[in-house]
């Protein structure tokens, strides 16, 4: 008896370089896709790893011997356990997926290899999508698809020559034709109303405001370009100096840093009126909090109002969403403040800023109970003071305040907001911060309000008796423009780099495609396609009632391509097209033309086999024989008699 | 059982004859047109068909609206190339069919005809009993595809049912027809390895080298069919009412093989046929003139290709 370790080995002829290129070119792409979130050292080993193996194939083809692969197999699996800790998870589970590609690269030579790595490329491609599904990254996994799916064009046999460009433009057609089923499935498939498994928590972190105001925080926000959020106003926009977004509300101060706390305040009294009604669409941002314009009313469905009016949503904003508001533009928020809280309001930690504290105590002895005038007095000083307003300011020691207000005299709107605070504090005015975004850039174009990360912003809230809590800008003492044109206005003087007019026009409407993309496509939810679908006739849309029409549409759509595939071009030849309506209308009467029959031969037939109708059929026959071979172009006047004949021919049975 | 089956495939046989392999001959040429055409996922089809479910619950569960965008692509996409797999074959006409020389027992060259309709047709498979070619056509195009047919017995064999089918464009779908044309091929008889010689009364070697020591020219003949045209004495034919053909040396060494059913009878026919067979093949090698008569063909003496490849067509028509 024999035994053979090896596997019958079945002689399938390699794939063609066109094949390989292909494959190459797609898996190309998919590292490319994923090098945002792989470590560098790993991209750049695939990527060398994509290239010897192109090279090394050239050269000589043929599989990569074991020796190599195993020891590749598993320095991968190494590699991303020490640098992801495990071989799951998201991040982890698409570096493993990424590299097993290009591994299995290195084996593939057969038709089945080439279609194995087309599917899991297909899957790769998708994972990319997990990490970012912004407009460009979606367009670029799509055109990913092409070299993949031209791959298996090529594999099959019996091609027509093209070039290797051209392997792309007929993909690129049936992509498009596909395009109108694709969007009928997407607005339809059935969405889960659960997950059915954990979904990926996000561990990176995202750039946001922060629930804690610490100096230096801001910095990095102003100088961020990224959309934070896109507001459409159902009426007009309200003015500039109106365009204050509320999300978090500070009280504590511990000399260094402004904390969030108090959550568990209910929800104050607030008087309101002019009412606009608006509608957030906000960027991920890893938080709950839902910024709004000052001063929101009711809360929108994904959240819930907090004590000082802030917006939480009940889960973090890991993707992108939209909901609608209403917020008062003239308000009075907690006339009455009761003890408690005017303490907190008045709090200062013990040991900080003498000089800051003793200033403040001076305006309280010199104007008493006027907070009118004592925040006239501050803002004054802000105004007429020599202070700057700029992003790179210099470093504050031990009394932070004490240094800003007395020594540095610059900053930006949180070490404005910050002094301001702590000096109402010490005139015994409650006083508290406010963080959110100020401003933004009115899109005209998709008539929208676009707020960057960079019009992030810091104020105060005051409370005065009789009118509860008021808002003060300090900022807008130093920089009013900061206030009425918005953060880009004073970061122009200071940053020159993304400067031109144009270049910015340029970004703005780019803005309109990406909020389009973000609203559309990408905080599609079942409720939007609940709303999609009501207008048609499809009230409270469930899974059941969806596949039907998901059923149904593929059906109509199946329909529509049949009759593509079966569309033939129309006979050009009238003559030709008069002679197959006579062929028909006899084959009605069992006389059909044979492959082989001249028209001669067949009429003469078809006279002899209908006697009564000889005259006209031997008509028929002359003068179609006449305009087919008497005459180089058939006389139209003939050719007209000639359809009119058989127009008016019926062929009738003879009755025996 | 196996009676449900045979129940259900002579159902079927009556129901859809073009599904099935027992299509009835049709003459030629054959439409291939949508009654005809049958599609189903290939094998990679369906494993790919599982991959985008995958991908369509990953997408979903996930909430993540672009990755189910790029699975509805993907299947949309799939879907379309079910009908791109109908359209290559839809239009494709089976125009004739021609077939080679071959004896029985080895495989004759079918030569089957396909001409394009107004769009390309690529990735054309052709299965003809385990032969198999493929083939691409440029619009309104010929194209020749030869596939060798294996042979058992001389006379006229029957073609086999040809499968036409295609997975183009990404193999996703395998569609197919079944293809009957009413041809037939004729299969030569295959010679005896071993035999004797014709029996010719002045056919010996000393005869044949005194001949071979003679002038160049030894004599004019009556011009026969077969002739080659440089050697008619053309002055000489002008004064006479016939072609006169010089008889050159080495043609004169070898006498006319007169090859006849008559002397062949104390065997029976298939040897008989085999072995005129070997003697038309050895005369057709020596360049010598044979002559063939058979009981319902009489084939005047000749000598070259065309006259070998009649006489041999002949003896394989033979009942």
């Amino acid at each position: 008896m024999k035994f053979t370790l090896r596997r019958p080995v079945r002689t399938e002829a390699p794939v063609s370089t066109r094949v390989f290129d292909l494959l190459c070119l797609a898996i190309a792409v998919v590292v490319a896709l994923h090098a945002s979130h792989l470590p560098i050292w790993l991209t750049i080993v695939l990527a060398l790893l994509l290239g010897w193996r192109r090279w090394r194939r050239l050269e000589q083809p043929g599989r990569a011997p074991a020796y190599v692969k195993l020891p590749l197999l598993g320095l991968l699996a190494v590699a991303i356990v020490t640098s992801y800790g495990s071989l799951f998870g998201r991040e982890a589970g698409a570096a493993l997926a990424v590299g097993l590609l290009v591994l299995k690269l290195l084996e593939s030579e057969s038709s089945r290899d080439a279609r194995v790595i087309v599917a899991f490329t297909c899957f790769t491609l998708m994972t990319a999508l997990l990490f970012d599904q912004s407009l460009v990254i979606t367009f670029v996994v799509a055109l990913g698809l092409l070299p993949a799916m031209a791959a298996l064009r090529a594999l099959e046999p019996a091609r027509l020559p093209v070039s290797f460009k051209g392997e792309f433009r007929p993909v690129l057609v049936t992509l498009g034709l596909s395009l109108p089923l694709t969007l009928f499935a997407f607005v339809v498939v059935p969405r889960l109303s659960s997950p059915l498994w954990g979904a990926p928590q996000s561990s990176q972190a995202r750039s946001g405001l922060s629930d804690d105001l610490a100096p230096g925080d801001f910095s990095n926000l102003l100088n961020d370009d990224r959309p934070a959020m896109r507001v459409s106003f159902e009426d007009r926009p309200p003015p500039n100096s109106s365009r204050y977004f509320r999300a978090y509300v500070m009280w504590g101060y511990d000399g260094r840093r402004w904390s969030h706390a108090a959550t568990r305040r209910r929800t104050v009294d607030m008087e309101a009126r002019n009412v606009i009604r608006y509608q957030v669409s906000l960027e991920p941002s890893g938080q709950s909090v839902l910024p709004a314009l000052d001063m929101p009313l009711s809360a929108p469905s994904i959240g819930r109002l907090a004590g000082d009016r802030e917006m939480q949503a009940f889960r973090p904003i890991n993707d992108s969403t939209t909901y609608a508001m209403q917020a008062a533009l003239v308000y009075r928020l907690e006339p009455n403040l009761d003890d408690r809280w005017r303490r907190a309001a008045l709090q200062l930690p013990q040991g900080f800023n003498p000089r800051t504290l003793a200033l403040g105590r001076t305006w309280r002895q010199k104007h008493g109970d006027d907070v009118n005038a004592i925040v006239r007095e501050a803002l004054t000083m802000f105004h007429n003071g020599v202070f700057r307003y700029t992003l790179s300011p210099a470093p504050l020691g031990h009394d932070a305040m004490d240094d800003f207000l007395f020594s540095t005299r610059e900053g930006f709107c949180e070490h404005y907001a910050s002094a301001f605070t702590v000096l109402m504090r010490a005139a015994g005015i409650p006083t508290r911060i406010v963080t959110g975004y100020q401003g933004g850039y009115w899109n005209d174009l998709g008539n929208y309000l676009l707020v960057r990360q960079s019009d992030a912003h810091a104020w105060s809230e005051v409370w005065i008796a009789g009118r509860g809590w008021v808002r003060i800008d300090p900022t807008a003492a130093v920089r009013p423009d900061r206030v009425d044109l918005g953060a880009s206005a004073v970061a122009d003087s200071q940053s020159q780099w993304f400067g031109s007019a144009w270049l910015r026009d340029a970004r703005n409407h780019w803005d309109v495609v990406n909020r389009w993309w973000n609203q559309g496509v990408v905080g599609f939810s079942a409720l939007r396609q609940r709303g999609l679908l009501s207008p048609l006739g499809i009230r409270d849309a469930d899974a059941e009632k969806l596949g039907l029409l998901l059923a149904i549409g593929c059906v109509v759509f199946a329909t529509l391509g049949l009759l593509w595939a079966l569309w033939r071009q129309r006979e050009t030849d009238p003559l030709r097209a008069a002679m197959m309506r006579l062929e028909h209308k006899l084959a009605g009467v069992d006389l059909v033309r044979r492959h082989s029959e001249g028209p001669q031969h067949y009429l003469t037939r078809a006279a002899r086999a209908l006697p009564h109708q000889r005259d006209k059929l031997e008509g028929l026959m002359r003068s179609y024989l006449d305009l087919r071979y008497a005459h180089d172009e058939p006389p139209p006047e003939l050719l007209r008699a000639f359809r009119q004949a058989v127009r008016e021919f019926r062929p009738r049975r003879v009755v025996k | 059982m196996q009676e449900a089956f045979a129940r259900m495939q002579r159902w079927a046989e009556g129901r859809l004859p073009a599904l099935t392999r027992y299509r009835r001959g049709e003459s030629l040429p054959i439409l291939l047109h949508r009654r005809r055409i049958y599609i189903v996922p290939s094998a990679f089809g369906a494993g790919f068909a599982f991959l985008l479910m995958v991908m369509l619950v990953g997408a979903l569960n996930y909430v993540n609206n672009a990755a189910l965008l790029l699975t509805c692509l993907l299947g949309a996409t799939s879907l379309s190339s079910m009908l791109v797999a109908f359209r290559a074959l839809n239009g494709l006409r089976m125009e004739s069919v021609q077939a080679g020389h071959a004896v029985a027992g080895e495989p004759i060259d079918v030569h089957l005809h396909f001409v394009s309709s107004g769009r390309p047709h690529q990735g054309i498979q052709i299965d003809m009993q385990g032969a198999q070619d493929a083939v691409a056509l440029r619009p309104n195009e010929n194209a020749q595809i030869t596939l060798p047919l294996a042979t058992l017995e001389r006379g006229w064999q029957e073609l086999p049912r040809i499968k036409v089918w295609t997975t183009w464009p990404f193999g996703l779908f395998r569609a197919w027809s079944w293809l009957y044309p009413q041809e037939r091929v004729l299969v030569w008889p295959r010679p005896e390895i071993f035999g004797p010689p014709p029996n010719m009364p002045s056919d010996n070697e000393e005869i044949r080298q005194q001949w071979r020591r003679g002038d160049d020219l030894s004599a004019l003949r009556d011009y026969r069919p077969g002739d080659p045209i440089r050697h008619i004495a053309w002055k000489v034919s002008a004064r006479h009412h016939s072609l006169l053909v010089k008889e050159f040396e080495q043609p004169e060494g070898k006498q006319d093989w007169t090859l006849d059913w008559r002397t062949l009878e104390h065997l029976d026919n298939e040897t008989r046929i085999a072995r005129l067979a070997r003697w038309l093949g050895e005369a057709e090698t020596m360049g010598r003139h044979s002559s063939l008569w058979l009981p319902e063909e009489d084939i005047p003496a000749g000598r070259g290709r065309s006259h070998y490849e009649r006489c041999m067509n002949a003896l394989a028509r033979l009942p």
